[in-house]
C-alpha cells in the first residue's frame, strides 16, 4: 500500500466531470509532479488532496487512512500556494507559526520548531518582519518554512515558483530539489511547466482534459510518451511530429518522407515491431536534439541516418543553434551544437537518431508500443 | 473497499456555520424587505383606513389614487423634479469634474467644498435654504439692501415655481457627489488615449465630446440610477423647505403617500402609491443591479 | 499654444485657465453660501436678521441662539431645546451603526469566502433592499413595531435602522473581501482556523478601511434619517426630526437664528466625521453608488 493513495477519484461540478478516475499511487518521500496545460485538473486534484474541494467519487487516502470525509486540517499535510497565501498582518513568525498555534502547540515548541526551519531555509533574520516587506523569493521561503514547520504527512506545492522572476525561479527550483534530498519528504507538486516538472520530479504524472495522460519516471515521459499530447507537451522545443508511411527495406521497417525538394526518403526505425505496420500511416515523432549536425550526432547510437535537406532558418540560441527546415511538409525544428556552420537556404546533412524515434497510431495518437 | 466515512463533527459544523451565520440577515430581508412589501401589496388592494384591514376592494385604491388631484400635482412635480434634478446635476457634476481635472492647484481645497453637503442630513439643507430663499429675509431683502431696489425672488411662496426651489436645494447637495464619480471615472481613462487622440489632431473640445465622454458611459449611467432613486425617495427636503406648500402646490409622491396613510386615514390609499412608488425605482434599479452582478460573477 | 504638461495629455491655454479657476471659484461660493448664512446669522441677534442683511457679518455677537436652540427653545409642546433629541440620535447611532457594520462584516465574508449555491441571490435580495423607498415598508413596520412593543421607542429605530442598513454594509465588505485572495482563507484552514478564527484573525486585521467606510456611511445616514424617525420616533424622536419642528413651528414670533444654530448643531455630528475622515465618506459614497 502506497504512502499516498488516490483511488479512481473523480470530480464533478454538477454534471459536468473535470476529473476522471485518476488512479495514482504516491511511495514515502517520493516526489510527484502533476503536469499539465491550464485547466487540465492537476489543481483541483491537489485541492482534494488537501481537502480544499469535496471528492465526488473515488477515495484518497494517506497512510493507509481514507481521508475524504477528514476536514483539510486534520490531514497532516502543508500546502505552498502559488501566491504564497501569506497572512498580510502577521510577521513571519507568526505566519510559519499559526498552522502549530491552532494545533495547540505550547509556544516554547513553537519557537523552536519556528527556530530550526527558519535557520534551515535562511531567514532566520526576517521572522519578524510583515510579509509586505519582503522580496518575492524571500515570501517563497517564507511560504515554505510555514509547511516544513508542521512536519506534515505531505506537502502540497500549488504552482509556487510561478510568481518569480525568471533567474530566481532557476533558484529556488535548485533549493526545493536540495529541500527534498535532504528531508526525504512526501511530495505532490502542481506545475505548467514541463522543466519544473522534469528536473524536480521522481515522477510525473502528465494530465489533460481531467485525464491523467501517463504517469512515469521523467525518463519514462520524456523517451517513451504514451501519446502525441505528452510527447509535444513535455519538452522544449516540442518534439517533431511528422506523417509518414512504413515501409520495409533490408528486412526493416523504415519510415518514408518527403524532403523540401519533395524527394522521398527513408529513414530505418530501430523498432522492429513496426514490420506489422507496413503500408500504413503512422506519425513519427523525433526530438530536436536527434536532428544534429554529424559532428553532434550521439556516438553511442547505432542507428544514426544521415539526411540532406534544405536550411529554412537559423536561430542561435548561445548554446545551441536551432534550424528550422522542412519535412513531410511540416515545419521540424533540429538542435544543432552552437558553432555548427549552417547557413539558410544551402542544403545541409543532418544526422537522424533514429534510435529515439518514436512511433504513433495516427487515429489514437497512442505511441505504438516495441 | 470501504465506504467513505461520515465526516467528524467540527468538518460538518464548519460546513453548516457560514450558512447559519447567514440566515438571520437573509431571514430579516426577506420579512422585514420583501415580506413587507408583499404587505403593502395586500394592502393597496384592500379597504384599510387607520388601521389595515383586509376587506378586499381590488383595484379600487389605484383607480381612486389616479382620480385625486393631489396625486396629480404629485405625479407632474416628481416629473418636473426628477428630470430637472437629473439633468442639472449631472451637466454640473460633469462640467466641475472636467474642469477639476486640468490639474486645478488648489484642487484639494475646492473638492471636499464641493462634496460637503451631502454629508448633511436633508433637514439642515431644508432649513437654510428655506430662510435663505424667504422673500422677508433671505435672497430678495439681501440684494434690496445692496441697492438693487427692484429685485424680486420670491419663487419660495409661488405655488408655481416653488417646486424649483427644492430642484435648487437638491442640486446644491448631490450635485457635487456626482462631480466626484465622474471625477473618478475621468481618473481611470489611460493617459495614453488622450495622447493618442491629440496626435490624430482632435482638440481639447473634441477630445472630450468625441474620446472622454462616451468612455465615461458607466458613470453617466450610475450617476443616473443614483440620482433618480434619490428623487422618487425624496420626502424630508420637502417636508423642511416647503412643507408641501404653497397650498399643496409641491406634494410629491413620498409626500403624498406620508399623509394619506398617517394623517389622513386613507391607508389603502397610501399603499397604493407606496407600490406606484416601489414599481417606478424597481424599473430602474433591478435591471441596473441584475447587469451589475452578472458581470461580477 | 502653451507647453504642454508632462501628465495629461490636455493642455489648456491662460484665457481657457483663468476662465476656469472662475468657474470653480464661483461653485465653491455657492457651496459654502448656506454654511456661511447658518454660521453668521447664528450668532446675531433676531433684530439683525428681520430687520438687516442676512449676509452681513454681526454687529453684536451673541450665543443666545445657540444656548436656546440648545436648552430652551420649544420644540413642539415642550421648552427643552434639542438637547434630549441629540441624545435621542446618540443612543439610536452608536448601537445601530455597531451592529449592522459587524452583521455587514460577517455577510461579506461569508458571500465572498464561504460561496455557496445560489449566494449571488442571496446578496441580490439584500442589494436590492439599499434601494426601495422605504415608504413601502412604513406600514407594515408600524405594525410590527406596536405589536413587538417597540413603537416610539429608540430600540425600535435601532432595529429599524439595522434591518434596512445590512444591505449597504453588506455590499461594502463583500466588495472588500472579494478582493482578498481567497488563497489566504485557504492556507488557514489547513493551519487549522475554522469559520470565525478564519474571521477573527486573518480578515478582520485587514478590515480597518472598510470598516471605517461602513461606520461612517451608516452614521451619516442614521444620524441624517429623517422618514424613520418622524415615522416610528414617538416620544423617542431624533435630532432630525426635532430640528423639523422647531423650525415648522407656527406659534409665536420666527427665531431664525435659533434655528440656524439648531440646524448647524443638527450637522454638526455629520460635518464633523466628513471633516476628519472626508476620504473615507467618499469611499462609501462611491461603493454604494456603483457596483454589486
Amino acid at each position: 500500500m502506497g504512502f499516498l493513495e488516490i483511488r479512481n477519484v473523480t470530480k464533478a461540478y454538477g454534471n459536468v466531470e473535470v476529473l476522471h478516475h485518476v488512479d495514482i499511487t504516491v511511495e514515502e518521500s517520493e516526489f510527484l509532479v502533476l503536469v499539465g496545460p491550464s485547466g487540465c485538473g492537476k489543481s483541483t486534484l491537489l485541492n482534494m488532496i488537501a481537502g480544499l474541494e469535496s471528492i465526488t467519487g473515488g477515495e484518497i487516502a494517506i497512510k493507509g487512512r481514507v481521508v475524504n470525509k477528514v476536514h483539510s486540517s486534520k490531514r497532516n499535510i502543508a500546502m505552498v500556494f502559488q501566491s504564497y497565501a501569506l497572512y498580510p498582518n502577521m510577521t513571519v513568525g507568526q505566519n510559519m507559526t499559526f498552522g502549530l498555534e491552532m494545533h495547540g502547540v505550547p509556544k516554547p515548541e513553537r519557537d523552536r520548531a519556528l527556530a530550526d526551519v527558519a535557520k534551515l531555509l535562511q531567514i532566520d533574520h526576517l521572522v519578524d518582519r510583515k510579509p509586505g516587506q519582503l522580496s518575492g523569493g524571500q515570501r517563497q521561503r517564507v511560504a515554505m518554512g510555514r509547511a516544513l514547520v508542521r512536519n506534515p504527512d505531505v506537502f502540497l506545492f500549488d504552482e509556487p515558483l510561478s510568481n518569480l522572476d525568471a533567474k530566481l525561479r532557476v533558484d529556488m527550483r535548485t533549493e526545493i530539489k536540495k529541500l527534498h534530498q535532504k528531508l526525504r519528504t512526501t511530495i505532490v507538486y502542481v506545475t505548467h511547466d514541463q522543466i519544473e516538472a522534469m528536473t524536480l520530479s521522481t515522477r510525473i504524472a502528465v494530465m489533460n482534459k481531467g485525464y491523467v495522460q501517463q504517469l512515469g519516471t521523467p525518463k519514462e515521459i520524456y523517451d517513451t510518451p504514451a501519446n502525441i499530447f505528452v510527447a509535444t507537451f513535455m519538452g522544449s522545443p516540442a518534439m517533431n511530429i511528422l506523417p509518414a508511411r512504413v515501409a520495409m527495406a533490408d528486412g526493416r521497417p523504415q519510415a518514408r518522407i518527403t524532403d523540401a525538394e519533395g524527394t522521398e526518403r527513408l529513414l530505418p526505425f530501430s523498432q522492429s515491431n513496426l514490420a506489422e505496420w507496413e503500408g500504413r500511416e503512422i506519425l513519427l515523432g523525433i526530438r530536436p536534439e536527434a536532428i544534429t549536425d554529424p559532428e553532434g550526432a550521439d556516438r553511442k547510437s547505432t542507428n544514426i541516418v544521415a539526411l540532406a535537406n534544405e536550411v529554412g532558418v537559423t536561430e542561435p540560441a548561445g548554446s545551441d543553434t536551432y534550424v528550422t527546415m522542412t519535412l513531410s511538409g511540416k515545419d521540424v525544428i533540429a538542435r544543432m551544437r552552437a558553432d555548427a556552420s549552417v547557413a539558410p537556404g544551402e542544403v545541409f546533412n543532418f544526422a537522424v537518431n533514429m534510435e529515439k524515434a518514436v512511433a504513433f497510431d495516427p487515429k489514437t495518437e497512442e505511441r505504438i508500443k516495441p | 473497499m470501504a465506504a467513505p466515512g461520515t465526516a467528524d463533527f467540527r468538518t460538518q459544523l464548519q460546513d453548516w456555520l457560514p450558512k447559519l451565520v447567514l440566515a438571520p440577515s437573509l431571514a430579516v430581508t426577506l420579512l422585514f424587505v420583501y415580506g413587507f412589501i408583499l404587505f403593502t401589496i395586500v394592502l393597496s388592494f384592500t379597504g384599510s383606513k387607520m388601521l389595515p384591514r383586509f376587506t378586499w376592494v381590488g383595484f379600487e385604491n389605484y383607480e381612486k389614487l389616479f382620480a385625486l388631484p393631489a396625486w396629480h400635482t404629485a405625479i407632474a412635480n416628481i416629473a418636473i423634479f426628477a428630470s430637472l434634478y437629473i439633468v442639472i446635476c449631472t451637466a454640473i457634476g460633469l462640467m466641475l469634474a472636467i474642469f477639476l481635472d486640468q490639474k486645478i492647484r488648489g484642487e484639494g481645497m475646492l473638492r471636499p467644498i464641493y462634496l460637503y453637503p451631502m454629508a448633511l442630513s436633508f433637514i439642515v439643507t431644508g432649513t437654510a435654504w428655506k430662510w435663505f430663499l424667504d422673500p422677508g429675509i433671505g435672497l430678495q431683502n439681501v440684494m434690496r439692501q445692496w441697492g438693487w431696489e427692484s429685485f424680486t425672488f420670491t419663487w419660495i411662496k409661488d405655488s408655481e415655481m416653488a417646486i424649483y426651489t427644492i430642484v435648487l436645494a437638491a442640486v446644491w447637495q448631490t450635485s457635487g457627489f456626482v462631480m466626484a464619480m465622474f471625477l473618478a471615472g475621468l481618473r481611470g481613462i489611460d493617459n495614453e488615449i488622450l495622447k493618442a487622440a491629440q496626435i490624430d489632431g482632435a482638440s481639447n473640445w473634441q477630445l472630450y465630446r468625441r474620446i472622454v465622454i462616451p468612455l465615461l458611459r458607466p458613470a453617466f449611467l450610475s450617476a443616473f440610477v443614483i440620482l433618480s432613486h434619490l428623487a422618487i425617495k425624496s420626502y424630508d427636503l420637502v417636508v423642511a423647505l416647503t412643507g408641501g406648500g404653497p397650498g399643496r402646490a409641491t406634494e410629491m409622491p413620498a409626500t403624498f403617500m406620508y399623509s394619506y396613510t398617517f394623517t389622513r386615514n386613507q391607508m389603502g390609499i397610501g399603499a397604493s402609491s407606496a407600490v406606484i412608488m416601489l414599481m417606478t425605482i424597481a424599473a430602474i434599479m433591478v435591471p441596473y443591479l441584475y447587469a451589475e452582478l452578472k458581470e461580477k460573477k | 499654444m502653451s507647453a504642454a504638461s508632462q501628465d495629461t495629455a490636455v493642455s489648456t491655454g491662460r484665457v481657457t485657465r483663468t476662465f476656469l479657476y472662475l468657474v470653480l471659484i464661483l461653485f465653491a461660493l455657492f457651496y459654502l453660501l448656506p454654511l456661511y448664512v447658518m454660521g453668521v446669522n447664528s450668532v446675531k441677534p433676531l433684530s439683525e436678521i428681520t430687520g438687516g442683511n442676512m449676509m452681513a457679518l454681526p454687529q453684536i455677537w451673541t450665543l443666545a441662539p445657540w444656548r436656546s436652540a440648545w436648552s430652551t427653545a420649544q420644540i413642539g409642546v415642550e421648552p427643552t431645546g434639542l438637547k434630549p433629541y441629540f441624545l435621542n440620535s446618540i443612543l439610536m447611532v452608536v448601537p445601530a451603526v455597531a451592529i449592522s457594520t459587524v452583521v455587514g462584516a460577517l455577510n461579506g465574508y461569508i458571500l465572498t469566502k464561504w460561496r455557496f449555491r445560489g449566494d449571488t441571490w442571496v446578496f441580490g435580495l439584500m442589494l436590492f433592499s439599499c434601494f426601495i423607498p422605504f415608504q413601502i415598508v412604513l406600514i407594515p413596520m408600524a405594525v410590527v413595531l406596536g405589536k413587538l412593543g417597540l413603537a416610539g421607542t429608540v430600540s425600535g429605530l435601532i432595529l429599524v435602522h439595522v434591518v434596512y442598513g445590512i444591505g449597504f454594509t453588506t455590499l461594502y465588505f463583500r466588495n472588500y473581501y472579494a478582493a482578498f485572495p481567497t488563497e489566504l482563507i485557504r492556507a488557514a484552514q489547513i493551519d487549522g482556523a475554522g469559520f470565525f478564527r478564519i474571521f477573527w484573525r486573518i480578515l478582520l486585521p485587514v478590515s480597518g478601511p472598510i470598516a471605517v467606510v461602513s461606520v461612517i456611511w451608516q452614521f451619516t445616514n442614521i444620524w441624517n434619517d429623517f422618514l424613520f424617525g418622524v415615522s416610528f420616533g414617538g416620544t423617542s424622536q431624533p435630532m432630525t426630526v426635532a430640528l423639523n419642528n422647531l423650525v415648522q413651528s407656527s406659534t409665536g414670533v420666527k427665531e431664525y437664528n435659533v434655528h440656524f444654530a439648531g440646524a448647524i448643531l443638527a450637522a454638526l455630528p455629520t460635518l464633523f466625521v466628513y471633516i476628519v475622515a472626508g476620504r473615507y465618506f467618499v469611499r462609501g459614497l462611491m461603493a454604494g453608488s456603483v457596483k454589486g
